[in-house]
């Protein structure tokens, strides 16, 4: 197995053989499940208003990985999205771009080249996404394609076969091969928690990942449900917060697939708050995957803005 | 704003109508007081006054009681269970219509947080009223006898920390077991009960089935010792409790007490830690801690003790204490001076004692009483604050290092209210549950309730069960 070189020297003994690495993720505290969708459940409670809105609707645009990843997709398809991505809303030049867009690998050289000059950066799923079954080999190389295409960041999945059988190891050694082959791309890791089930899979999943190299630990591919919920991301944030109290290193965090509303994005963003801390307020270490998210979030700061509603049609669909 | 600072976020306190003053609810009219002394209702959060409140004297409980002696010789006890049922569920459904009304009202005159009101109290409410309202036409199956009857009149005396909760837990069974009832509410919290009183009035429920007589001590003691009441129940203190179970020893009234609480909230090395800091902090910030069967005695296994007493500390510094009506209060206001003076004294005699005291840095409110969440380190059985109830936002923290330690602290102490375990072996729990004197022994939470779950006290904690199908009991002779 592959050791860890870098800044995690308290932890780097867990993951000098697989026995280790099995007993350490064995032995994290559990998680009741009960408890942990109580507390998220509490925390929906919180009441975000006015000067809090404002600022939790712009953070929230600026935390979002614009995401097309179907069979169907284009590059005119693409460049739309791109577009949008600089310039979400075409009647207020105030509202942010969003921080990336997250595209398949074949099309991330047209979003590269339609993003060029801005901030924008490109995303792209990687290694047999979305189910992941495929050779180390290929998802090397697909990993490696997806850079050499202008990827500024990887969105990689786990092997969750390996993971629910029990081979932390093969798990751990595949996210290490990615993380070598992304070079100094941002290495997203998805633990597609909607498979992995129990909360305690999910407490797992997320150390084995940042063990393994992860800059992020991202929910689900969105092609299986359910994709992100409340409570899985409260499980992923005390994970992180846990992995920073360890080894000083942030590591970020993002839910995929089924956010879909403004009031959805700031239940996330109480929980950050409250959970892992003010510190992951930030894009560099919160996103939200999500496409339709966008909208809901510009219709809702114009109502905050001028006090009505404009209809969805002033919105562009993409 | 480079931090995400929650702006306020008040409920409108528009929903309620307080009126200046206040008469007692008696055969099914509001009627002024004949004899004892107005007082007046502040809100606990700004020592603004809410309303003035007649005080019942002699005369007037006299009076409640004949109104309920009446009701329940010529209406009620003679109605069959299905009517009986008709007018709880009308009562439980009136219920849900204002419960915002309720929630603010409850908030405004307890000084609990408006998001503990709205998403626990008031629901509860309207659970029991539904729950015993399928009780009435169903006694016989209660396990109680084959005819099981009534008490008759009953006097019934609430604290101020669950007001309208209380209310529920004595009125629902009291009435759906087909007795009438005199209840006195707490003198700084009147108000919910008084709301009562006009749903009572909206659900047509027959003149003086339900009485509602409000004032201070003096007021509850003439109710219970009346003589033509047949069943006394009385939530409050263990001092108080006490003195009432003096007062009608000898007679013939049926009594059930709940009283007082220090429990123990065990929390084992293989516990799940996220969820137990919740829990630890549901167990003892809950409605300020101004619970009776709340977690304040933290019993911790040592070899997970930095861990759990670091993490309890973080999360205490997310706890939001402020206005009660801001839906992001975590919590709200001391119920009354009185009540802060008693949690300052034990404190202070906490910190007299060696016992090390420790607040996250919060700015309380200027007017209005309040407390900040604290927790006692260091602290042995031996410190008053280990033993006596606080009733307040203090939690006291011990240790221990094997199971039968746990269960031996745990017990050793004069009350035995509740009891919370947290450990993730499903086997310690049952042994634990058996071992530990506590009426109510939570595994893995803390703080529920469910009006289908019995509740109630050993030793100190009192006698009587209130709650599910043995709540019906302690209202129908058998």
């Amino acid at each position: 197995m592959t050791t860890l070189d870098s800044g995690v020297d308290s932890l780097a003994d867990v993951t000098s053989s697989e026995d280790r690495l099995r007993r350490f993720l064995l032995g994290l505290p559990g998680v009741d499940q009960v408890g942990a969708e109580a507390r998220a459940a509490t925390l929906s409670t919180r009441s975000i208003k006015t000067t809090a809105k404002a600022y939790a609707l712009d953070l929230a645009i600026r935390m979002i990985d614009l995401t097309t990843l179907e069979g169907q997709d284009t590059p005119g398809k693409v460049r739309a999205l791109c577009a949008k991505a600089m310039r979400p809303d075409p009647a207020d030049s105030t509202a942010p771009q969003v921080a990336a867009v997250c595209v398949y690998p074949d099309l991330v050289a047209t979003a590269k080249h339609e993003l060029r000059g801005s901030d924008v950066k490109v995303a792209s799923v990687a290694t047999a996404f979305p189910s992941g079954r495929s050779s180390l080999a290929v998802k090397v190389q697909d990993t490696k394609d997806a850079v050499a295409a202008g990827a500024d960041q990887v969105d990689m999945v786990i092997d969750r076969g390996a993971f629910l059988s029990g081979r932390y190891g093969l798990v751990f050694d595949e996210i290490a091969a990615i993380r070598e082959a992304a070079g100094d791309a941002h290495l997203k890791v998805i633990l597609e928690t909607g498979e992995l089930v129990t909360y305690d899979n999910v407490r797992r999943a997320s150390w084995l990942a940042m063990l393994a190299g992860a800059d992020f630990i991202k929910t689900s591919t969105g092609k299986v449900s359910p994709a992100a919920t409340l409570p899985v991301t409260l499980v992923m944030l005390e994970a992180v917060r846990d992995y920073h109290e360890s080894t000083g290193l942030h590591i970020g965090v993002k839910p995929a697939g089924g956010i879909r509303t403004a009031k959805d994005a700031i239940k996330y963003l109480v929980m950050v708050n409250e959970t892992a801390g003010p510190d992951w307020l930030d894009p560099e270490l919160f996103r939200f995957g999500a496409s339709s998210l966008l909208n809901d979030l510009l219709m809702q700061r114009t109502k905050l803005a001028t006090g009505h509603y404009p209809g969805p049609d002033y919105f562009t669909l993409d | 704003m480079s931090r995400f600072e929650y702006a306020p976020a008040p409920e409108s306190r528009a929903i309620v109508d307080i009126k200046s003053s206040y008469g007692l609810f008696v055969n099914g009219q509001f009627v002024e007081a004949t004899d004892g002394k107005p007082f007046k209702t502040v809100s606990p959060s700004s020592e603004e006054v809410l309303a003035e409140i007649s005080e019942a004297g002699p005369a007037d409980v006299d009076k409640a009681v004949k109104a309920a002696r009446k009701a329940f010789e010529k209406v009620w006890g003679p109605m069959s269970g299905r009517d009986r049922a008709k007018y709880l569920f009308r009562i439980a459904r009136l219920i849900q219509e204002r419960s915002r009304e309720l929630a603010v009202l409850e908030s405004l005159d307890n000084g609990k947080p408006i998001r503990e009101s709205r998403d626990v109290d008031i629901p509860l409410v309207a659970a029991h009223f539904f729950y015993y309202a399928g009780w009435a036409d169903k006694l016989e199956y209660a396990g109680v006898g084959e005819d099981p009857q009534p008490w008759g009149v009953a006097g019934q005396v609430i604290p101020w920390n669950f007001p309208m909760l209380m209310l529920a837990w004595k009125i629902a069974p009291a009435l759906a077991a087909g007795n009438t009832v005199i209840l006195k509410p707490a003198e700084t919290t009147p108000l919910t009960a008084l709301a009562f009183a006009e749903i009572c009035q909206q659900a047509d429920l027959p003149p003086g089935v339900v009485n509602i007589v409000t004032g201070a001590g003096r007021t509850g003691q003439t109710l219970v010792e009346h003589p033509d009441v047949d069943k006394v129940a009385f939530t409050g203190s263990t001092e108080v409790g006490r003195a009432i179970a003096k007062s009608v020893a000898g007679s013939d009234k049926a009594v059930t007490l709940e009283l007082g609480g220090k429990a123990a909230n065990i929390v084992f090395e293989d516990a799940p830690i996220d969820q137990t800091i919740e829990g630890i902090v549901n167990g003892i910030f809950f409605n300020q801690g101004h619970v009776c069967c709340a977690g304040s005695r933290l019993l911790v296994q040592e070899s997970v003790y930095d861990e759990v007493l670091a993490r309890l500390k973080r999360r205490m510094g997310t706890l939001r204490v402020g206005d009660p009506l801001d839906k992001n209060t975590d919590i709200g206001a001391i119920n009354s001076a009185a009540q802060l003076a008693r949690i300052r004294e034990l404190s202070q005699i906490g910190e007299d004692e060696g016992a090390e005291r420790w607040s996250p840095e919060c700015e309380l409110p200027a007017e209005g009483y309040w407390f900040p969440p604290t927790v006692f380190t260091g602290v042995s059985q031996a410190h008053r604050i280990a033993r006596e109830e606080i009733f307040g936002p203090v939690l006291s923290v011990l240790t221990f290092r094997t199971p039968a330690e746990a269960v031996e602290k745990a017990n050793n102490t004069p009350f035995g209210l509740s009891a919370g375990i947290w450990t993730d072996k499903g086997s310690r729990i049952l042994w634990m549950a058996n071992q530990l004197r506590a009426g109510v022994v939570w595994a893995n939470t803390f703080n529920r309730f469910d009006p289908t779950s019995p509740f109630g006290g050993y030793k100190e904690s009192g006698y009587g069960r209130e709650g599910g199908r043995h709540g019906l009991e302690a209202y129908l002779a058998h």
